[in-house]
């Protein structure tokens, strides 16, 4: 089962400082990740891999960096990685990222099946998973918190978590599916695997290595635009109690009392 | 092309082209803002009318017709009362094969009529099918489409662009964004969002049945079983009191005196996407952009730092009581009451002297 996993390097939340000044990111610093849902669907594609043969080759959009996160990925055992990366590719909105990756896709060659996190931590919008399998004009499933390979691997049996509970979803592949992190917990990389990781030639594709029209890529094929950005303001009437630990306490509960909350 | 190939192209060689019709850029061609409600199940979400009260608010800004769209199954008379909350008119497509949800199919449904109808925006639900499915439609639409937006508006020029406003990476600043050179403009909200407002029984107006061709009604994929997990303790959205833990409680064992206060106060536990994301509570209690929004008369916040990812889901609390150790956390600047203290030690005083307090 050949599969394609899409990753996306993004900053670590925990190490992320911010500039009150300034209301923005200090960069420095800032450790960059594999986004943790992505670790999920990889660890899926590696199991079915090694349930069923094929290759898994990861995928990743981004600046020259992102390279450390596809060779994190090839350490825990991905067979190949691409990197995208193109000043060209820049700025790209969800739309622009789902065409990008789908011209890589097929310049890779079409697998069996795609696998993506249920969303990015950074941008959160959980868009180009489905956005690319309708690209592709494959269905794709979200929030998939089981997968049972069934008919010798033609089919899948997954288990898609909804608002209030789950739904039992079989497809027929090729599908495309976002994986949740509680379907698997992702393994360790082996000493072998990170050895061939750190010698891996990862090729380095630009917008023209996958044939992408120009006006259908980063900036310029993004319809969504940020056209200001403000620093939210709350009006409350804002108390800080102050004294000992008791007194805070004594003087919260006075004031809960007063409005009637207890 | 015809198509009949295309299931059975196993590589998936055959690649579909959505360009058809006027093209995503041809925003004159485009009028009219829907609101989507899918209903697999044949009821009518909660959400729907929220939308509905939001966008008649825009469509009288813009001077525009306002329609429902509603995909299920069973639906019966239910859209119909749709027109209550300011709907124009209600576009419906009921049929079996639309009786369970199906990404691909619903998408099918929904781009389909786009196309013919041309709708200038497009408001969705970001429930966890909104999530699953409307990207698709975005991304046949060759157009934008923003996430989990915590408010909307129109511009005051005449290009009836829709400014759609959410919080940046990061979450300390909010940003407004805008799909001014694509149509349909498309923005999906959480539930909960907009208020509702009191549905007007008398409004009339058309409900349209809408038939799709067949081959948009099938997929590789289908739900072969449902499983509805029933609610456990008071509903967050719903509750009077909301007891919310960030990331500065530690540990799983201030979580349960966490649970301990909530008891007591008769409260819903709420989260912060960090500890749900460590599993220690479950996903549907997360507070915030991504997650539910609240609007209880008391909010308790122990070790929330007050991102706005988070604050933006417990604006409409009444009381903001906040308990964290760090003075400069940005929830002291949104609470009624802060303590700035360490939450080990104010957490175990606070039950105590409420147990007194209730005797």
């Amino acid at each position: 089962m050949d599969i394609v996993v899409c990753i996306k390097q993004v900053p670590d939340t925990a190490t992320v400082r911010f500039d009150k000044e300034k209301g923005t990111i200090i960069r420095e610093g800032v450790q960059s990740i594999i986004n943790p849902p992505d670790l999920h669907a990889l660890e899926a594609g590696l199991s079915l891999r090694d349930q069923f043969g094929g290759k898994v080759t990861v995928l990743t959009m981004g600046p020259p960096q992102a390279e450390s996160a596809l060779r994190d990925a090839l350490s825990l055992g991905a067979d190949e990685a691409v990197l995208l990366s193109d000043r060209a590719f820049a700025a790209a909105d969800t739309l622009a990222t789902t065409y990008t990756l789908l011209k890589a896709i097929q310049k890779i060659g079409l697998p069996e099946l795609i696998l993506c996190g249920t969303h990015a931590i950074d941008g959160d919008t959980a868009q180009v998973g489905p956005g690319l399998a309708a690209r592709l004009g494959w269905p794709s499933i979200t929030q998939v918190a089981g997968i049972e390979a069934v008919e010798d691997g033609a089919k899948l049996l997954l288990k898609r978590l909804i608002d209030q509970g789950y739904e039992m979803v079989e497809a027929e592949l090729p599908v495309l599916l976002t994986c949740h992190k509680t379907l698997n917990t992702p393994r360790v990389p082996s000493l072998k695997a990170k050895m061939r990781a750190k010698k891996a030639q990862i090729p380095v594709w630009s917008h023209e290595d996958i044939g992408a029209e120009p006006d259908k890529i980063g900036i310029s094929g993004s319809p969504t635009w940020v056209d200001s950005t403000f620093v939210p303001a709350f009006e409350a009437k804002k108390e800080m109690l102050q004294g000992s630990p008791e007194e805070q306490v004594d003087a919260l509960i006075k004031r809960l009392k007063e409005s009637g909350l207890i | 092309m015809c198509g009949s190939c295309e299931d059975i192209c196993l590589p998936g060689a055959i690649v579909k082209e959505f360009k058809e019709g006027p093209s995503s850029t041809d925003i004159e061609a485009y009028s009219d803002i829907w609101v989507i409600c899918e209903s697999p199940d044949g009821e009518i979400p909660t959400w729907a009318g929220e939308l509905l009260s939001k966008a008649r608010e825009l469509a009288n800004k813009a001077g525009e017709q306002l329609a429902a769209v509603v995909i299920g199954h069973s639906l019966g008379d239910k859209p119909k009362e749709l027109m209550g909350f300011g709907a124009d008119k209600v576009l419906v497509v009921d049929d079996p094969r639309l009786g369970k949800f199906c990404d691909d199919i619903y998408a099918n449904v929904l781009a389909y009529m786009a196309k013919k109808e041309l709708p200038s925006v497009i408001l969705a639900a970001s429930t966890a099918r909104g999530r699953a499915y409307i990207p698709r439609v975005a991304t046949m639409l060759e157009t934008g489409l923003t996430a989990d937006c915590m408010d909307l508006d129109i511009a005051d020029d005449d290009t009836k662009t829709l400014l759609q406003t959410r919080p940046t990476f990061g979450g300390n600043l909010i940003a407004t964004i805008t799909c001014k050179k694509h149509r349909p403009q498309m923005a999906t909200v959480r539930p909960h969002v907009f208020k509702a407002t009191e549905p007007d029984m008398a409004k009339s107006g058309s409900v349209i049945n809408y038939s799709v061709p067949d081959e948009l009604l099938a997929s590789r994929a289908r739900v072969v079983e449902s499983h509805i997990e029933p609610l456990e303790g008071p509903d967050i959205t719903e509750a009077d009191v909301v007891v919310t833990v960030g990331r500065g409680i530690g540990d799983e064992k201030t979580l349960e005196k966490a649970k301990e206060l909530a008891d007591l106060l008769g409260a819903a536990m709420g989260a912060t996407r960090p500890i749900t994301d460590e599993g220690w509570l479950p996903d549907r209690t997360q507070i915030g952009q991504t997650g539910v929004t609240i609007a209880p008369k008391l909010y308790i916040g122990l070790g929330v730092s007050g991102a706005v990812h988070h604050t933006v889901g417990i604006r409409g609390s009444e009381i903001i009581v906040a308990i964290n150790k760090d003075p400069e956390a940005p929830i002291f600047e949104m609470a009624t009451y802060g303590i700035v203290g360490d939450v080990h030690e104010i957490l175990p005083l606070l039950i105590e002297k409420i147990r007194q307090e209730k005797g």
